[in-house]
């Protein structure tokens, strides 16, 4: 029993957020049917909204956690793979030309450990953080001097028209997006992939242990250069899954990268050391962002005489703010004590 | 330097301490400032000056400003444009709607609030650290940009969001022609540089050093974070939001919100990293390198002779800035202070190895 209540007491943000649902489902019902189904439908887009937030989310966090390096350059990489896809999507069948991505994903992975991670070794973060925007800025024209700078379509197939449930509970039913779903669920099998392969592999421990402790990990004989390659590979494979969710949604243009500058609350708000942090956190972003476009957004655009509404620019990094003014380490970061 | 230091006693304390103690530095210091007050004038084309040397100084400014702030402090910002919007949007207003307040007053109450506005947002240093707060300050940023795009107050009700300023006038002199302006940013510049300098050097200067090093242990020898941090952000923005004046009214003269976003931001961070964090010089330097290498970036493919469409132009250009921050960091992380320092230590022996 103790250590169930340290579990929970581990995870309250967990039972925060399910009881907020709780709350947030059980008072509209109570309030009427018609209010009910409008608020499910916000929730609901919100959810979804939240875990294409947390795709990215998860590439800063993978790359954070084996290197310490708080990587600038993952929506490049999202908009990257994605134009790469798209291109050769036109010449290739389109799982042929994932795969090529893929190839090119990891190629651009050996290259950033072998020019920038490997004289960059020991550095401050905020040098790293740097050198990151460099690879960003990089990354950003080279992609489109290879790959154009026109919109690309890239077709998954993906049923596009929203689907309407539980018509017979409320009034007019809730209105879902199936393209969301799907995405929601390929979030769902890569959580799961990504959670098994640091659990269960060999590859996956050692990135683990890289994670912990770098000179540890050295010293029992883990390469840490092999590793940070395999990191920043699997941070370019989550980019190449959001660049597809990402880009069969929006096109596959510039505007792509600027996703990350969304998802970098996310990863802060879960801790940028926890990949259930970033899917929780890519979660309540994407709820509070709707919500707070739907009310708070209306209720400012009326007392300042505002030019339209635009609070998702910064309702998230505020969100951020006021919570890590009371967790500083996000939901699940590692908590660190200083020592003099 | 090539010159030699012999012989150059320090008899009482005030001598030991002053900015400069070596007199060969100090008369090339006396020379480089009375040259850039009255060769540069004579000298400089117009567009030289409005394209390189007026924006190489305002954004001196900012990187002196954030370097205080990240450099000396050690806490990282990625806010420093929305700082400089309220200098900007401040300084519009203030001329706007009280069309008699002097220039000079209106360039300390710019600074003055974008000081408030940082303090109100440094508050979070107080708990969060590192990257965190790195995030924290993006929110800054954004906030910001956010509150002069959409509140019509601010843009005076502008339908386009965009403002243009009136012509500048300070204590009885109109600030028009490039010279003018070059003057007007010259000696802010020299003020602000000299300030910051000497401020880096006293009590405040060193507990911020502190607070960089360590916070913690800082916190146990008596300095308090809280005056320490604060002071940092409120000097940083102080410097930010001058230079967001100046940027507006002297170099940009008509701008829409766009001109304070988040790639300004970076761009200020990026000149104190290649110039150097906690230097001086350093500022000077990175301001230097980011506003001369697009200019040569523009220039290289019409004097190779490769013809490139816009599009491609800027692509190669974005690729090549990239690459360089790279390289620059890869060569050395201390950036060009130091490189600079390198180079006087070895000049001063020069031709002896030793």
């Amino acid at each position: 029993m103790p250590l169930a209540i340290g579990r929970l007491r581990r995870h309250w943000p967990v039972v925060l957020l399910a009881m907020l649902l709780v709350v947030g489902l059980v008072a509209p019902l109570a309030g009427g049917a018609a209010t009910s189904g409008f608020f499910l439908e916000v929730l609901l887009g919100g959810l979804m909204a939240g875990v294409l937030y947390s795709l990215v989310a998860l590439g800063f966090v993978l790359i954070y956690k084996a290197s310490g390096v708080f990587n600038f350059a993952q929506g490049a990489m999202v908009l990257f793979a994605a134009l790469a896809t798209a291109r050769l999507a036109e010449q290739f069948p389109l799982p042929l030309a994932v795969v090529m991505a893929l190839g090119l994903m990891i190629g651009f992975a050996w290259l950033v450990e072998r020019l920038v991670l490997r004289p960059l070794v020991n550095q401050s973060a905020a040098t790293l953080l740097m050198a990151t925007l460099g690879i960003s800025i990089f990354l950003e024209g080279f992609g489109q001097a290879v790959w154009g700078n026109d919109i690309y379509r890239i077709d998954l197939g993906l049923p596009k028209d929203p689907m309407i449930v539980g018509a017979r509970l409320f009034d007019g039913g809730i209105l879902i997006s199936r393209e969301d779903l799907v995405a929601a669920s390929v979030v769902a099998a890569l959580v799961l992939a990504l959670s098994l392969f640091f659990q269960k592999t060999a590859t996956g421990r050692a990135l683990r242990a890289v994670a912990d402790d770098h000179l540890a990990a050295q010293s029992i004989g883990i390469p840490l250069n092999r590793i940070w390659v395999i990191v920043w590979s699997v941070a370019g494979f989550v980019a190449l899954v959001a660049g597809l969710v990402w880009g069969s949604k929006l096109g596959v243009q510039f505007s792509l990268s600027q996703v990350a500058l969304k998802a970098l609350p996310v990863a802060i708000l879960g801790g940028l050391t926890s990949i259930p942090g970033a899917i929780v956190g890519g979660l309540i972003v994407g709820v509070g962002e709707k919500f707070a476009d739907v009310f708070l957004g209306q209720a400012l655009a009326r007392w300042f005489n505002l030019e339209g509404g635009g609070i998702e620019q910064w309702f998230a990094y505020v969100l951020v703010l006021a919570f890590l003014l009371v967790r500083p380490e996000g939901l699940f970061g590692e908590r660190h004590i200083d020592r003099v | 330097m090539l010159y030699r230091e012999n012989g150059q006693f320090k008899t009482t304390y005030s001598a030991d301490q002053q900015l400069m103690p070596i007199a060969q530095d100090r008369w090339l210091m006396i020379a480089l400032v009375a040259s850039s007050f009255l060769a540069v004038p004579l000298l400089a084309s117009d567009y030289a000056l409005r394209a390189l040397i007026i924006p190489f100084l305002i954004l001196t400014i900012a990187a002196i400003g954030l370097n205080i702030l990240v450099g000396y402090c050690g806490q990282i910002s990625l806010g420093s444009a929305g700082f400089m919007g309220v200098g900007a949007y401040v300084a519009f207003n203030l001329t706007l709607r009280v069309p008699q307040l002097d220039f000079l007053v209106v360039l300390l109450l710019s600074g003055g609030s974008a000081a408030l506005i940082g303090i109100g947002f440094g508050i979070p240093s107080l708990r969060i650290k590192g990257l965190y707060l790195a995030v924290a300050t993006l929110a800054a940023q954004f906030f910001l940009d956010w509150v002069f795009a959409r509140i019509r107050w601010f843009t005076a009700d502008s339908s386009s969001g965009s403002v243009s300023t009136n012509p500048i006038e300070m204590l009885g002199w109109t600030v028009e022609r490039p010279v003018d302006k070059y003057l007007l940013v010259l000696g802010v510049v020299c003020l602000l540089t000299l300030a910051a300098k000497n401020l880096t050097r006293s009590y405040i200067g060193r507990a911020w050093m502190a607070t960089r090093d360590m916070d913690v242990a800082a916190e146990v020898i008596g300095v308090r974070p809280l005056t320490a941090k604060l002071s940092a952000f409120a000097v940083s923005s102080f410097y930010a939001g001058v230079a967001g004046a100046l940027w507006g009214f002297v170099y940009l003269g008509s701008w829409e919100p766009a001109a304070f976003g988040v790639s300004m931001s970076l761009n200020v961070l990026f000149m104190i990293i290649i110039g150097g964090l906690g230097s001086m010089v350093g500022s000077f330097f990175g301001a230097a390198f980011l506003v001369v290498l697009p200019l040569l970036l523009n220039q290289i493919p019409g004097m190779v002779g490769i013809d490139l469409s816009t599009a491609m132009k800027s692509h190669m250009e974005s690729m090549i800035f990239g690459g360089l921050i790279v390289l620059f960091l890869a060569i050395e992380p201390h950036g060009l202070a130091r490189l600079w320092a390198i180079g006087k230590e070895k000049l001063r022996i020069w031709p002896f190895p030793h």
